[in-house]
């Protein structure tokens, strides 16, 4: 399978409705903010762990799509159909340590999506034990400012035998009424070579940061969607631009009625909030792309 | 032959080696750090980056984000076990299981101006230093890279711009006595890591009169 050969650079926004995109575990499982602009954040990590998700369910039982960062939903038994059996010769002996300890990674690379695609760390005594994977992701920031509601909500029964007298319990919720989130992502070319991240791989990466959402349900999390993806597709493994200079190329605006208002708009205060994915344009900026590089709308 | 990187992010963190349990950062990028940007940019064995000088261009500030993280690595002993077995089953890691709660203490909105050059090292062979000076040259203005550089851990990553004249500063404290800080490892001597006394002075942190000084061990 031949390796991932072009950078990318992408922009995902996915919107939440009357959900906790991501809790804060230090303030409580509020909605991640930041403190200076109460702009909503999503870490990196959650949404890693949204695409292992999605790719261990699409995949299940598949050759060379084991994910090593499980959560107890998934089976192990589902892995032991992962085998491989294909290049598994016993490991003579007499090999050096650190040809040994690059065998292992190439081999845990071949079997599990997860290290091919974001990484990881085995061990440290082998040199070569430490594998960077191609795909980095940056933390996902909202908009505009976010404003969470703490929603307190009855149960009732009880869990514990000497409340019985106590009619209801009581628990809290925290939730976002409404946020569009923009995240910003990488694939290296170079690195894919190295883990051996396939175009394959690539086509799955891009399904999962699409439909990752639509199996990840729960009470906590509200609606939250996938609404656009845009790749920034370059000629070469290393690059034809800044990617800075390309994600400024997508801008998100208000719209109020038939007006687009630009975020930051002092009008903004004295209007309503959004509440929809309807209230934003999203705008791609096409014009004089550098040369060597597309911009693509995946969805 | 010198250049002039500039660098800004909207977050970073450069670990401390003492606090990296609960990872608190630096006041400012290390020279490490810095080395591993415009090693993402360009690098060779030929070659070895050396940084001057760090120019801090806006007002040093942090923010704490606590995450979910595992605990444990993986292990190369179960990994080759399985290999020989030629089967995967057991070969995972149950993240919930295994859960460490971990604070990150970040610097937030960083922008440096980060001023270096590079040596030819032992393994150059008919390398040219004006050969690598061109690649890292053309690279850095087009915004080429071999992997997207990061301030210090991958989730921040960082932006760069080759430029001529430094960019504006907004920082307020221009002068400040940093402390100890991690200099870089050594890699050639068992991975030691070396120190130096950093001192910001006009919001500049001069690693050549550092060097000049010498470095702890």
């Amino acid at each position: 399978m031949n390796a991932v050969a072009n950078r990318y650079d992408f922009v995902l926004f996915f919107d939440v409705a009357d959900g906790n995109p991501n809790g804060d575990p230090d303030a409580g499982n509020l909605p991640r903010m930041d403190p200076e602009t109460s702009q909503g954040l999503v870490s990196d990590v959650a949404l890693k762990r949204k695409i292992r998700n999605y790719v261990a369910m699409v995949k299940e039982g598949e050759p060379g799509h084991g994910i090593y960062m499980t959560e107890r939903t998934v089976l192990n038994q589902t892995h032991a159909k992962a085998y491989e059996a294909v290049g598994l010769t016993p490991v003579a002996k007499k090999l050096p340590k650190e040809q040994d300890g690059r065998r292992i990674t190439e081999w845990m690379c071949a079997n599990y999506f997860d290290i091919r695609a974001f990484g990881a760390v085995m061990t440290t005594e082998v040199n070569a034990g430490q594998v960077r994977g191609p795909i980095q992701l940056a933390f996902a920031r909202s908009a505009e400012a976010i404003m969470p509601l703490e929603i307190s909500i009855t149960r009732s029964s009880v869990t514990n035998k000497k409340d019985l007298e106590k009619e209801r319990t009581m628990g809290r919720k925290h939730i976002v009424p409404y946020s569009l989130y923009r995240v910003h992502g990488f694939v290296n070319a170079k690195l894919a070579e190295k883990t051996g991240f396939s175009e394959d791989d690539l086509e799955l990466l891009w399904r999962a940061l699409e439909n990752m959402f639509e199996f990840d349900r729960s009470a906590a999390r509200g609606e939250m969607a996938a609404r656009k993806l845009f790749l920034f597709r370059h000629e070469s493994a290393l690059g034809s631009a800044q990617a800075h200079r390309l994600f400024e190329r997508i801008s998100v605006a208000r719209r109020i009625e038939d007006e687009t208002v630009a975020i930051g708009d002092k009008r903004l205060h004295n209007l309503q909030p959004a509440r929809a994915f309807r209230d934003y344009v999203i705008e791609a900026d096409r014009e004089g792309l550098p040369a060597g590089v597309e911009l693509v709308e995946r969805f | 032959m010198s250049f002039q990187l500039h660098i800004w992010g909207d977050h970073a963190c450069f670990t401390r080696p003492e606090m990296k349990v609960e990872r608190v950062s630096y006041d400012v990028i290390t020279p490490s750090a810095a080395r591993g940007i415009f090693e993402a940019i360009h690098w060779k064995p030929a070659i070895r980056w050396v940084i001057d000088r760090i120019h801090v261009l806006k007002p040093i500030r942090f923010e704490t984000i606590r995450r979910n993280e595992v605990g444990s690595k993986i292990s190369a002993r179960t990994a080759q076990s399985a290999m020989n077995a030629g089967d995967l089953t057991g070969l995972h890691l149950v993240v919930d299981e295994n859960r460490q709660q971990r604070a990150t203490l970040a610097l937030r909105d960083v922008s440096y101006l980060i001023e270096a050059h590079f040596e030819m090292t032992a393994e150059a062979g008919g390398d040219t230093p004006a050969k690598h000076s061109e690649m890292f040259r053309r690279r850095a203005t087009t915004g080429q890279c071999f992997h997207r550089p990061c301030l210090g851990v991958r989730e921040f990553p960082a932006w760069f711009e080759l430029v001529k004249t430094p960019p504006p500063s907004t920082l307020l404290e221009s002068d400040r006595d940093l402390g100890w800080m991690l200099y870089d490892i050594d890699y050639a001597n068992r991975r030691a890591p070396l120190f130096f006394r950093a001192r910001m002075e006009g919001g500049v942190i001069d690693l050549v009169r550092v060097r000049g000084e010498g470095l702890r061990a």
